[in-house]
């Protein structure tokens, strides 16, 4: 008994209850349901075992969807909680497990999945290559990145969630102030990810390198691809920060070590900024293929190519340098004196200098265009003015001396979302739906999408901006109720009404695919955007081989060459060299679960046995000889008819 | 379009409306700090909104002006390369912009980690203000008294908070009088503030702590000099000692109402060692602190 | 799979060549890990609390033993390379042993020196000086337990399948982490135990 009481969630409420049971019958339906239609062996041969770079982009977006709605619960529940004053709907230790999972989840399980879906299914299109360079590795990557975030998603329900903030500052993550197992799950499943994370950066890096097609110099690179590329050269320099804050962190909870405690000479500053080394630059991780994402579709949609690209791609490169040079900013108020907080202060700012750059650019790049207003050019559009809100604002917090007035405030809750929703999450959704028909083969409804666009929009507008108000009113973040007295009632029970209607439009989202899914038309050709660059020279929707002749390319925009003349596919068919699938990376995610769990709960033999048993799959993996398949003329010719009639 | 503007005025009367009727807490400054910053804030409002509005000019016009419904089916959009002239000036206005607020922000860091302007003849009040599991301690080791939850002060004179925690890594912020500085386990930090205008202001802890943070507040009440000092006779004459014992309870994690002792718990408990970002320090050794890189300065507090 | 025999046997192939270019942005994130421990141990060092500081105990002897047995282990290494180049398989199978050997010696010292620390009193909840000091070299003797599971499984396959390109990438790419893993060790060497002892 004593065993299992260790996996009890120790503050129990009936919605934690509630949960239990609907995530086991929807297991049990997911099982059942699989069983019934006989789907088990398809699911294997075509997702669980697959090493192509499309469908691992979609399981990475149906995970981000997912976890979307997670975070979303999450935020749904936080705005209705601070509503009105004095709420007792949820206690203090409810309120902080809720924040803490709803950033660590949006952050962690919900924006960076879906921008390696992007990554995933944009790059090696967009280079003119069959796939990525380790085409297992970047399965590996995806299992990885799934056994963390269901690792942390079960911390609710077994154990209990974490709460000490997603930014884990110790000593409050500490054993000496939280003592049940969350903090655990958020050191170990983050560590896990991030392996995943850190492994997909090196598999893009060298994919852009090593693998564009003929004639496609660096500066031809279509901008999605340059800002993936920047966006994964970060990854590769600040993840393994995380990674040694994040095993310094799990040694002082389970081993006892004094890293970040307050005795023995323990040092809870030094996590902070290990934390922000890394978390800064993680900001730019998700907003720079957002970037990418944009330039993409305001090209298309004004009929004309971006402007100003060289000095796109150097205030990328910029960005990327400076975003290692101001982790200091989130913590000006630690005390570091006022030349410390003069130099980091000066460096924040002057990231705002490159990020103009992109605005004016996006916006020059209208200029004598086309502007058509579909659902992807709707966000785009919405995301200009809204992120330069976000980008002023941000100046705003860097200048330190007023930061100590905004710091730990709601108005720094309304600028990190400011430049995330609009930012992020927009790109997220416009990519969605600029590239759903590429991935599936049909569109999503236009006039669903654009009543999506509206009430995010206008809930955005009405959940955050009244939080830059109310935090110069004086309500600190974090709190899990405030008095009638403090005066910010109204502006919370707006925030609350805002959130509502963005949840309305994320459920919206849904229904447009399901409406989609039903009613669209199929019959939509390769390039229903009338766009301009490589990806959409392909069929659609795409053969696994990607291009049944290597691209000869000649600049960016690949589909204005061909309509001048060129010839983007020269020669004839050749047998393709394909990777093969392998169940490997599916059963060493399955393993790198137990062995997350095991660690969270101080089970020290599953341990053993899980660790040693990742090392038996690279053992095999190196032993292995796997050469890979052809794909023979025969069959491409045959492909390609049936897809050139359809 | 249309629908946009009408939401966006519509939300800005409400926002006036639900903020004209009384001031914004750090918009309300009551001391020099907080004015340094309130006026900080306007002025970056102020250049902010600015560039917002260039910006939703510009986004407006190219809609209004570039949308393909307004124009003939067969006008092809030109190819156009990045023009030097052009982004230089859109590197340039920005550039101009920063340099100009970071010429600000230098300026106000020196003035909020100083005593304040002003006061420098005078001799500051020092409190030391600890935090433990969800309360404030407020010890005043000159006048020998010792505050829980509730802050006495002195207008019109200095006041040197020395901050440090019994637990979790919490902040110190008095909005109206000026912006948070951490409280810390292993350190302690210095915050300088002062009253001018006698009142009863807001406190609290502003970093999330744990379970009780909500209510990890305190009152402020600022009294003229002569005031204080009678506050203080009394305190000494009516409240009971603080012991070591009775510190210890305190220091219980949960929350208690306002209490005062006489003594302060610096006596047996006293502050950590190590102290960090007082003005005398940053003043006059901020420079060769910085210069000569790794001094024993630097590895009290990890890399800058 | 097109082999092009101009280029050395590692660069043969394709696939061979991105092994490479993958393997060495994996060695810059490497380098950040190592750079994150050595920023935290800068930070951690005077922090011993009530536990010793590092001229206290670190002992030359074996120190020096370990610098020697991984500087001739990282020499070793590139004459099997150059074996390899040669295709000569029994002496690139031979150097790779000799470098596991060192390896394992390597290790050997290390376990001791550990253990020896533990035992005076500096084990890894003593302080936070002493938990980063014993991560800092755990971490690189982490690498070098993994790598040499790793060369022994390379030098197997070299064993049964002989030269192939495959084996060859493999073996390359083996050296420049065990060069990589040299280089850590100077820097420990030199801002670890040699500024410790002054
Ligand atoms: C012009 C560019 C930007 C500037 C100058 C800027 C500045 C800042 C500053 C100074 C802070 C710390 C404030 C405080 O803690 O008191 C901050 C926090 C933050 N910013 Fe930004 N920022 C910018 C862009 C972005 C972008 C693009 C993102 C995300 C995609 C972002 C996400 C965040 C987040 C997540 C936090 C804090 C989260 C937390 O404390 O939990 N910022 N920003
Ligand atoms: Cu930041």
């Amino acid at each position: 008994m004593e065993f299992f009481e260790r996996f009890a969630v120790p503050h129990p409420s009936p919605a934690i209850y509630a949960s239990m049971v609907a995530i086991g019958l929807t297991v049990i339906a997911i099982i059942a349901g699989l069983t019934y239609f006989k789907k088990w062996g398809y699911l294997w041969r075509e997702w669980l075992t697959t090493v192509d770079h499309k469908r691992i982009a979609i399981m990475y977006l149906i995970s981000a969807l997912l976890m979307l709605f997670r975070g979303g619960a999450d935020a749904i529940l936080m705005r209705a909680q601070l509503a009105v004053p004095d709420n007792k709907m949820l206690d203090a230790q409810h309120y902080n497990e809720i924040f803490t999972t709803h950033g660590v989840v949006m952050i962690m399980f919900m924006a960076m999945p879906f921008v390696f879906a992007f990554m995933n299914y944009l790059i090696p299109l967009q280079i003119g290559a069959r796939d990525v360079a380790f085409p297992r590795l970047n399965a590996i990557s995806f299992w990885l990145f799934f056994a963390g975030a269901m690792l942390f998603n079960i911390s609710f329900v077994v154990g209990g969630s974490p709460d000490a903030g997603w930014t884990s500052y110790f000593p409050l993550a500490g054993n000496d102030f939280s003592t049940s197992v969350g903090t655990n799950y958020y050191m170990i499943a983050l560590q896990i990810s991030g392996l995943g994370t850190l492994m997909t950066g090196i598999n893009m890096i060298t994919t852009i390198f090593k693998m564009r097609a003929p004639g496609m110099t660096l500066m031809k690179m279509p901008m999605f691809t340059w800002s993936s590329l920047i966006a994964n050269v970060i990854i590769v320099f600040a993840f393994p920060v995380l990674t040694v804050a994040l095993a310094m962190g799990t040694m002082d909870r389970l081993f006892g070590t004094n890293f970040f405690t307050t005795s023995n000479g323990g040092m809870d500053m030094l996590w902070a900024n290990l934390f922000w080394v890394w978390g800064h630059p993680e900001v730019y991780i998700l907003i720079l293929p957002a970037f990418g994402l944009y330039s993409e579709i305001i090209a298309t949609f004004s009929g004309r190519n971006l402007y100003g690209y060289k000095s796109m791609v150097a205030s990328m490169v910029l960005i990327s340098l400076l975003s290692f040079l101001v982790w200091t900013h989130h913590f000006f108020t630690m005390g570091q004196g006022a030349l410390t907080n003069s130099i980091f202060s000066i460096t924040t700012m002057a990231i705002a200098v490159p990020t103009g750059v992109k605005i004016f650019n996006w916006l020059f790049t209208l200029w004598k265009g086309k502007i058509r207003f579909t659902v992807p050019m709707l966000y785009s559009l919405g995301f200009i003015p809204l992120f330069t809100v976000g980008g002023v604002t941000g100046v705003m917090l860097a200048m330190s001396a007023a930061d100590y007035q905004y710091h730990n405030t709601m108005f720094l809750v309304a600028h990190f979302h400011n430049t995330i929703i609009p930012g992020v999450v927009f790109a997220m959704l416009a990519g969605f739906t600029y590239y759903w028909p590429k991935m599936f083969g049909f569109m999503l409804n236009e006039k669903i999408g654009k009543w999506t666009f509206w009430m995010l929009t206008v809930g955005f507008v009405l959940a955050f901006f009244p939080m830059y108000i109310s935090g110069l009113d004086g309500q600190a973040r974090r709190m899990y109720t405030y008095s009638e007295a403090a005066g910010f009632s109204m502006l919370n029970m707006l925030s609350f009404v805002g959130a509502a209607v963005m949840a309305f439009g994320f459920v919206l989202i849904v229904y447009n695919i399901y409406y989609s899914v039903r009613y669209s038309p199929r019959n939509i050709g390769a390039n229903p955007w009338n766009a301009r660059s490589l990806e959409w020279a392909t069929h659609t929707p795409v053969p696994e081989y990607n291009f049944a002749i290597t691209p000869n390319v000649a600049s960016s925009e690949a589909l204005r060459d061909v309509k001048n003349g060129h010839d983007l596919f020269p020669g004839k068919y050749e047998k393709i060299h394909m990777p093969n699938n392998s169940g490997l990376p599916f059963i060493m995610g399955v393993i790198f679960f137990v062995w997350g769990f095991s660690f969270v709960f101080a089970m020290w033999i599953p341990l053993i046995i899980a660790t040693i048993g990742i090392f038996a799959c690279m053992g095999y993996r190196s032993a292995e000889k796997d050469h890979g398949r052809y794909i023979s003329v025969k069959e491409i010719e045959d492909t390609e008819t049936k897809l050139r009639g359809a | 379009m249309k629908l946009k503007w009408a939401l966006l005025a519509v939300f800005f009367t409400i926002t006036t409306v639900l903020t004209g009727c009384e001031p914004l807490l750090v918009l309300d400054p009551k001391g020099p700090q907080a004015e340094r910053q309130a006026n900080d804030i306007m002025l970056s409002i102020g250049i902010m909104s600015f560039i917002v509005i260039a910006v939703l000019a510009i986004l407006t016009y190219m809609l209004i002006k570039y949308r393909a419904s307004k124009q003939s089916e067969d006008y092809e959009p030109p190819h156009i390369e990045g023009n030097p002239i052009v982004e230089a000036i859109c590197v340039g206005i920005p550039v101009i912009i920063v340099i100009f607020l970071s010429i600000v922000s230098v300026k106000s860091n020196y003035i909020v980690e100083a005593t304040p302007q002003g006061y420098e003849d005078q001799e500051p009040l020092v409190i030391y203000a600890s935090s433990s599991n969800w309360k404030w301690h407020f010890s005043y080791p000159e006048e020998d008294i010792e505050t829980v939850n509730y802050l006495y002060i002195p207008t019109d004179r200095p006041l040197e908070f020395k901050l440090y925690s019994y637990g979790p890594i919490t902040s110190f912020w008095i909005p109206q009088l000026g912006g948070q500085k951490y409280a810390m386990a292993d350190m302690v930090t210095t915050l300088h503030l002062a009253a001018e205008v006698p009142g009863e202001y807001m406190g609290r802890n502003a970093n999330f702590s744990g379970e009780g943070f909500a209510e990890n507040a305190f009152n402020v009440k600022a009294v003229p000099p002569a005031e204080f000092d009678e506050w203080v006779e009394e305190v000494k004459e009516t409240a009971s000692p603080l012991t070591e014992e009775k510190f210890n309870e305190l220091l219980e994690p949960g929350h208690l109402g306002q209490s005062t002792y006489t003594g302060t718990h610096l006596e047996f408990s006293p502050a950590p060692e190590h102290n960090h970002g007082s003005s005398e320090q940053d003043e006059h050794s901020t420079d060769e602190h910085h210069e000569s890189g790794h001094s024993e300065h630097d590895d009290e507090h990890s890399q800058h | 799979m097109k082999i092009d025999n101009s280029l050395p046997l590692e660069y043969s192939t394709d696939q061979n060549q991105l092994n490479i270019l993958g393997f060495w942005i994996f060695l810059g994130a490497e380098i950040m890990l190592f750079g994150t421990l050595f920023a935290s141990y800068f930070t951690l060092v005077d922090r011993t609390g009530a536990g010793p500081a590092g001229a206290e105990i670190f002992e030359i002897t074996p120190v020096l033993i370990e610098t020697l047995l991984l500087l001739t282990s990282s020499f070793t290494i590139g004459l099997a390379v150059h074996a390899m180049r040669l295709a000569n398989k029994k002496a690139t199978m031979a150097f790779i042993g000799i470098t596991l050997l060192l390896g394992l010696a390597f290790l050997g010292v290390e376990i001791y020196e550990f253990v020896h620390y533990v035992h005076i009193g500096a084990g890894l909840q003593t302080s936070a000086f002493t938990a980063i000091l014993l991560t800092t070299l755990g971490t690189h003797g982490a690498h070098v337990t993994f790598g040499l599971f790793w060369g022994t499984f390379i030098l197997l396959q070299i064993k049964k399948r002989g030269l192939t390109p495959e084996t060859g990438n493999k073996s390359f790419i083996f050296s420049l982490y065990w060069h990589f893993l040299d280089v850590v060790w100077i820097f420990i060497f030199s801002f670890v135990y040699l500024k410790g002892m002054m």
